[in-house]
């Protein structure tokens, strides 16, 4: 596996044309550079989730990534409505999503619970009004 | 076919209190779009979903749909639950995914033409 | 593949699709969260969402009921990704239904029966 990377995507808000394609990309650079394929699942998943709650929720945001030997770390941070009860939100089946965006697949209440299923260390932040950060780790050593 | 006979033989979990479980059952709808049920369920069809929100009550009562049965241990909100009581529709629970319930409940002979 | 009267829609692909499970779902969270790498995904959604996930969650191939087709840009889409589509003019039921009947589960190696 060669050493390390760092990147940086951009997201918009709403634009659901290409929702999913940064955590399509995030998943070819952990492909090559060699991270085991079940590993890469986890965090593509992880960082797909994590997107598509930008694109529904926020105006605009960034997802970066830094991958060294020992673990996959993904910063997803953006602009928006926030997140008013985190711990409601973190409930299975919880969600605010309007009924167009349950129309296309998405808003079923699943997506936190999802992430944080999938990861070794979860870290989610929100001021209601301005915007949520939210961090996730996946150790390598391990594999 | 009735409810109480796909509660039966696939040990469905019975959700809504007091339900009608003598029912008849026509047959057999899967899927998770609201829009897709209103427009192409028909009446007397058990529906097969992961959906757990409200929505989904008044989906059933508007198509007369026999049942509702969740999907991979999926428990409806609790306004769901409420609602559905008071609708008398009827909501169920399995830890089958849905394709593997769908097997089954083709196996017992629903169809959905 | 014959089983469901299916036509290809890709041309990635020389038919010979081998798939181990089989996932039906139109929310992509369900399918993130429980599907099996190297499943057969179903569903009544037509969207590029629909080929994203697959991509992220290692889905072998689409299947998309009642004769919808995607649009052409999700069609290019799969075929950059190489994920197959299928598109059958059955219901998402009786395609299960009938793949159920020919021996596939959600999961081979846990499945029941």
């Amino acid at each position: 596996m060669t050493s390390s990377s760092e990147g940086t995507f951009f997201l918009t808000g709403k634009d659901f044309v290409k929702a999913g394609t940064a955590s399509g990309s995030l998943k070819r650079v952990l492909e090559d550079m060699g991270v085991p394929s079940a590993v890469v699942r986890r965090a593509a998943i992880a960082a797909f989730e994590a997107e598509m709650n930008t694109i529904i929720y926020a105006v605009a945001g960034i997802m970066h990534y830094y991958v060294t030997a020992e673990m996959i770390k993904v910063v997803i941070q953006d602009m928006g409505q926030g997140i008013e009860n985190i711990e409601l939100a973190m409930t299975e089946g919880y969600s605010t999503a309007p009924d167009y965006i349950r129309e296309m697949g998405f808003g079923s209440g699943m997506g936190l619970p999802n992430i944080k299923k999938n990861v070794d260390k979860f870290m989610l932040s929100s001021v209601s009004g301005e915007g949520t950060t939210l961090e996730f780790i996946i150790n390598l050593e391990k594999t | 076919m009735i409810l109480q006979q796909l509660v039966d033989s696939l040990s469905l979990e019975v959700l809504t209190e007091g339900a009608d479980l003598m029912r008849g059952v026509s047959g057999g709808y899967v899927s998770d779009m609201i829009s897709d049920v209103i427009g192409n369920a028909r009446e007397g069809q058990v529906w097969i979903t992961f959906q757990v929100h409200l929505n989904i009550v008044a989906a059933a009562s508007l198509k007369g749909l026999s049942a509702i049965i969740m999907v991979n241990n999926r428990r409806p909100l609790p306004e769901t639950l409420q609602r559905a009581s008071e609708e008398n529709v009827v909501i169920m629970t399995t830890s089958l995914p849905a394709f593997d319930l769908v097997g089954l409940l083709y196996d017992l002979g629903l169809r959905c033409r | 593949m014959d089983i469901l009267g299916a036509e290809m829609l890709s041309n990635n692909d020389d038919g010979k699709i081998v798939v181990e499970n089989v996932y039906c779902a139109d929310l992509m969270s369900n399918v993130l969260s429980y599907s099996i790498t190297n499943s057969l995904l179903i569903t009544n959604l037509t969207n590029a969402q629909v080929v994203r996930t697959a991509d992220v969650a290692d889905i072998k191939a689409i299947v998309f009921c009642r004769g919808k087709k995607p649009e052409l840009g999700t069609i290019m889409l799969a075929e950059r990704k190489t994920i197959p589509l299928l598109v059958t003019g059955l219901s998402m039921f009786e395609a299960c239904g009938r793949l159920y009947e020919n021996g596939l589960r959600s999961d081979k190696d846990t499945g029941r029966q």
